[in-house]
């Protein structure tokens, strides 16, 4: 599986790292978990507000932080 | 890999809104509202209490004399302290239930179908209520970009944004007064205002920088969330964790400057340098600002430590509005998408706007 999480780095996107990384491991799935944090890039996938989190190539969540128990959600599907 | 630390997951704080819950009702249930009621009857009851326990407690417990220096700063402390504290409360909370509404996404999509002078209004007035850090300015003019918002639009949001903002105006409120809350409110807008409708007219859009341009094309992806009540207010609280327990320290800064100054510092201090005599102040106070950088919260401490040594309120406010509108960092985000002609017609343009503002209420006041 692998996860996108598009932020240039501000609080909210080090949130939402963090609680990816969190629910990657509750959940025990293999992922890999990358960084996007160029704007040319986020804005290339169509993403206008950060943080978003893209879930093997689908933006599940933009301009927000999600929950935990959300982001285990998407991993389990 | 390093360790990763358990989140706090929401199933402790009752119920997590639309995916885990099956209740997705979109109007308040009758014991919120009850609920809600009641805490705002408390709040009001213990902020009616705050005045006779500052003065129980500096003159009466801790025995001093009434008018005495020291006594009279305790007893303005212990007052201040917890009324701005419980003001600041109430309206983060409120803002941030209030800001479950206004998305971005939605804020977008209301300004690119209106024109100019109407669109700079409306863009300025959402500054106030919809999400915005200032990290967030880049995407956010994007995706403004990306929905065809006139550049002047968005410009009068990325000014009123920062500038205009709760936390700034409850500060000013409980420390300076509501007079000084609402010129900062009234001149804070027309700035964004004017100033986008200025930078509209000048049709600076080949400004722009040019990958920017060929996003005009693309699609934004939107992600509505589903959010009913208790989802809301769970927003208004994670506000109040987020910002109360990030600005509580510039607030007991602030109002322990004040403080001195009550007792202490002797009134016309700043009066020569930053009165309104000097009309070069003005000027100076805006170009000193723009290096500087400091949000809404931590400016204001310094700002009342400088109106209660004689400095006069429209150089004050000049340099207020120029910290945080005019911010170096922010400017080299925006590097990024503008040309650097346009940022140095964005300075001009704002910078005089600030100017303006501040010889007019030297004037005036």
């Amino acid at each position: 599986m692998e996860i996108k999480v598009c932020g240039p780095g501000c609080a909210s996107c080090e949130k939402t790292q963090k609680i990816v990384e969190a629910a990657v491991a509750a959940q025990g799935v293999e992922a890999t978990i990358s960084k996007i944090t160029d704007f040319q890039e986020i804005a290339k996938l169509g993403i206008f507000s950060t943080p978003a989190v893209i879930v093997d190539g689908a933006v599940k969540s933009v301009g927000n932080v999600p929950k935990q128990a959300e982001v285990e959600g998407w991993l389990k599907a | 890999m390093e360790s990763i630390k358990p989140i706090k997951s929401c199933d402790d704080g009752g119920n997590c809104g639309s995916s885990s819950s099956g209740v997705n009702n979109k109007k308040m249930t009758g014991r919120q509202l009850g609920l809600g009621l009641l805490g705002l009857v408390l709040w009001y009851l213990l902020y009616t209490q705050l005045l006779p326990f500052s003065h129980f407690f500096s003159y009466d417990l801790l025995g001093f004399e009434k008018g005495s220096h020291l006594g009279d700063s305790i007893q303005f402390f212990v007052y201040d302290t917890p009324k701005v504290m419980m003001l600041l409360t109430l309206i983060v909370f409120v803002v941030g239930v209030l800001r479950s509404f206004f998305t971005q996404e939605r804020t977008r999509k209301f300004l690119a179908g209106k024109r100019e002078s109407a669109g700079n209004v409306m863009a300025a007035l959402l500054g106030i209520v919809t999400p915005f850090c200032s990290c967030s300015a880049v995407p956010l003019f994007l995706g403004f970009v990306q929905a065809g918002v006139p550049l002047g639009v968005t410009f009068s949001f990325l000014i009123a944004a920062p500038m205009v903002n709760e936390i700034a105006l409850v500060l000013l409120y409980g420390l300076l007064g509501w007079k000084v809350a609402a010129i900062y409110l009234g001149t804070g807008l027309a700035i964004a205002m004017v100033a986008g409708w200025v930078i509209g007219r000048l049709k600076l859009e080949h400004l722009i920088e040019d990958w920017v341009q060929e996003l005009r094309a693309g699609e934004a992806v939107v992600i509505e969330e589903k959010l009913n009540w208790t989802d809301r207010i769970d927003r208004g609280r994670e506000a109040v964790r987020d910002i109360v327990g990030k600005v509580w320290i510039y607030v007991v800064a602030g109002i322990g400057v004040g403080a001195m100054i009550h007792g202490y510092v002797p009134e016309d201090f700043m009066a020569s340098v930053m009165g309104k005599d000097a009309w070069w102040s003005v000027p100076v106070a805006v170009l000193v600002g723009i290096p500087m950088y400091s949000n809404a919260a931590g400016i204001v401490p310094v700002v009342e430590a400088l109106l209660g040594k004689g400095a006069a309120l429209g150089t004050v406010l000049a340099f207020m509005m120029s910290v945080i509108a005019l911010s170096l960092p922010e400017m080299v985000i925006l590097r990024k998408v503008l040309k650097p002609k346009l940022i140095a017609v964005f300075i001009a343009v704002v910078g005089g706007g600030i100017l303006l503002t501040g010889f007019l209420f030297n004037l005036i006041i």
